[in-house]
């Protein structure tokens, strides 16, 4: 390393990663008055945070794991806040509609597995998710043409959807507005004790200085997170997406795996493809199964075409829900990982911005402590 | 903004009046070389777009052809007295294309 200490750009901040979750608290922290520096790859690089869903979503979180559902929600109660300021940094509106969400049962089998997941939830506390029979559906969507098949749904009123990459692109306006760096183009490939401060070194050779740094690197968190003393088991879970032409408004709700966007396109998901494998290809065999049930929701979009398809991968941990922790060997250190970095923008941007920034994180994140994975062999999604 | 390099041999409609063109080339080309760029109107805005890439990416060449909506023009060969109009908005579901 040529640069001298004295021509190092030093930060307060550094995040390594600028996809949803990194940029998140990038912008939270540089909303805050730090100086940071938001490090990411180039154009080639995995990121979920451009090929996701969408969904801002609290229906399915939280069993097995209180502190995620309270995380969750508390993230969907500021949720209204983060989207009317993303939409002015963006100059476009995120589309943040919290219209309540479903999730649609096409048989007797998935009706019954949905209700006792509710039951199972409301004894959890999770009071504003319930089940809705075909006529409570017809109600609340007048004139939507679900086909025959759907028996009922889940339903959050509490549950939305907005537009991805309009966050994500707004989040780091908003990072840039506040005198923050975003510096793509090089991975990052140490991390290292500089007196007092961090030396982060890339992969082109370049050097920055910080006095806290976050590992919000995705897929690629478990590697980095390592550098700074941390086991942070994250694997890849790849999904894919489809979407249609635009088409005038046709379902009003956002669902699991099937919404209406903004604009007008059926986003139709989505796989959990839990085989280890980086690919991000998609296969013919999973989106027509995709197709094929989306369109024994909705019929009608049977003669939509399909403009393009995608699979992007989710960073996932043993137990499925996010993990979030300071290095106990690193001060100053920290690592944030989960796969729902759409519906926590708004935690991630607040409050553990605020955390990392005060040193001390959340009251949620000793539950989300990656150190609970150690031994743990059982892997399941949530 | 263009011009064409070979004579046309046909016409199209467009939005109700005829406009030359040659059998085969891409609709897109047809409007481009008659001074068209307002293909469509956006559903979000409505703001006026036309063709980006000119090769079935970018769909911003959305047209209606014949009675069905969201045609990329530049992916439809021309045939003579076929009848495009803009796209006004996203696709008008309910009463869709059946005949299509
Ligand atoms: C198909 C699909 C559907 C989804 N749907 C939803 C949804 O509906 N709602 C929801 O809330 N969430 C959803 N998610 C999850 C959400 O997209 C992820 O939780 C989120 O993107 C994770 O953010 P991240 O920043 O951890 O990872 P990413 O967004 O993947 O970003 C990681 C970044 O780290 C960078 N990086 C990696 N290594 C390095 C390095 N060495 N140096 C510098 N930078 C590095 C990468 O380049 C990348 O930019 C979905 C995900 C997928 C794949
Ligand atoms: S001009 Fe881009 S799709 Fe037709």
């Amino acid at each position: 390393m040529r640069a001298t200490l004295a021509t190092m750009e030093r930060f307060d901040v550094a995040v390594i990663g600028g996809g949803m979750v990194g940029t998140a608290i990038g912008y939270g922290c540089a909303a805050l008055g730090a100086r940071v520096a938001v490090l990411d790859e180039g154009d080639v690089a995995l990121r979920a945070a451009r090929g996701n869903f969408g969904l801002v979503w609290g229906q399915s979180k939280g069993d097995g794991m209180p502190a995620y559902g309270d995380w969750t929600r508390q993230s969907i109660r500021l949720w209204p806040d983060l989207a009317a300021r993303v939409s002015g940094l963006a100059g476009r509106d995120v589309h943040y509609r919290a219209t309540g969400g479903l999730g649609f049962c096409l048989d007797e089998k998935e009706l019954a597995a949905k209700a006792d997941f509710v039951r199972r939830r409301h004894n959890d506390g999770h009071a504003t998710l319930r089940m809705l029979d075909r006529r409570e559906l017809l109600e609340l969507m007048p004139g939507c043409p679900l086909g025959p098949e759907v028996l009922g749904a889940s339903f959050d009123p509490s549950d939305g959807h907005a537009d991805p990459l309009v966050l994500l692109h707004g989040m780091q306006a908003g990072l840039l507005r506040a005198g923050g760096r975003h510096l793509p183009g090089a991975a990052v490939t140490g991390i290292d004790d500089a007196a007092g401060f961090w030396r982060i070194t890339r992969a082109d050779g370049s050097a920055i200085e910080a006095s806290r740094v976050v590992i919000a690197a995705g897929v690629a968190t478990t590697p980095i997170a390592a550098m700074v003393g941390m086991d942070v088991p994250v694997r890849p879970v790849r999904g894919q997406n489809i979407v249609t032409e635009r088409l005038d408004p046709i379902l009003p709700l956002p669902a699991s795996a099937l919404r209406q966007t903004g604009d007008g396109t059926i986003q139709i998901g989505v796989t959990n493809e839990d085989d280890g494998s980086f690919e991000i290809a998609t296969t013919t065999a999973a989106l027509a199964r995709m197709a094929a049930r989306a369109i024994r929701v909705l019929p009608a979009i049977k003669a939509a075409r399909m403009n393009r398809a995608w699979a992007a991968l989710r960073p996932m941990t043993p137990d499925g829900f996010p993990a979030y922790a300071e290095s106990a060997t690193h001060r100053g250190c920290f690592v944030a990982t989960c796969h729902s970095g759409v519906t926590l923008a708004a935690v991630h941007a607040g409050p553990l911005a605020a955390g990392i920034l005060a040193g001390h994180l959340p009251e949620f994140a000793i539950d989300l402590h990656p150190d609970r994975f150690r031994g743990m062999t059982h892997v399941s999604s949530h | 903004m263009f011009r064409r390099t070979e004579p046309t041999d046909c016409t199209i409609s467009w939005e109700g009046r005829d406009i030359p063109a040659r059998a085969g080339e891409s609709l897109a080309v047809t409007l481009l070389a008659a001074g068209v760029t307002a293909f469509r109107q956006t559903p979000v805005t409505g703001t006026e777009r036309g063709p980006l890439c000119l090769m079935g990416a970018c769909f911003d060449c959305l047209v209606e052809l014949d009675g069905q909506q969201n045609v990329q023009a530049c992916l439809a060969p021309v045939r003579p007295g076929m009848v495009a109009a803009m796209q006004r908005g996203a696709r008008h579901f309910h009463q869709s294309e059946d005949a299509a």
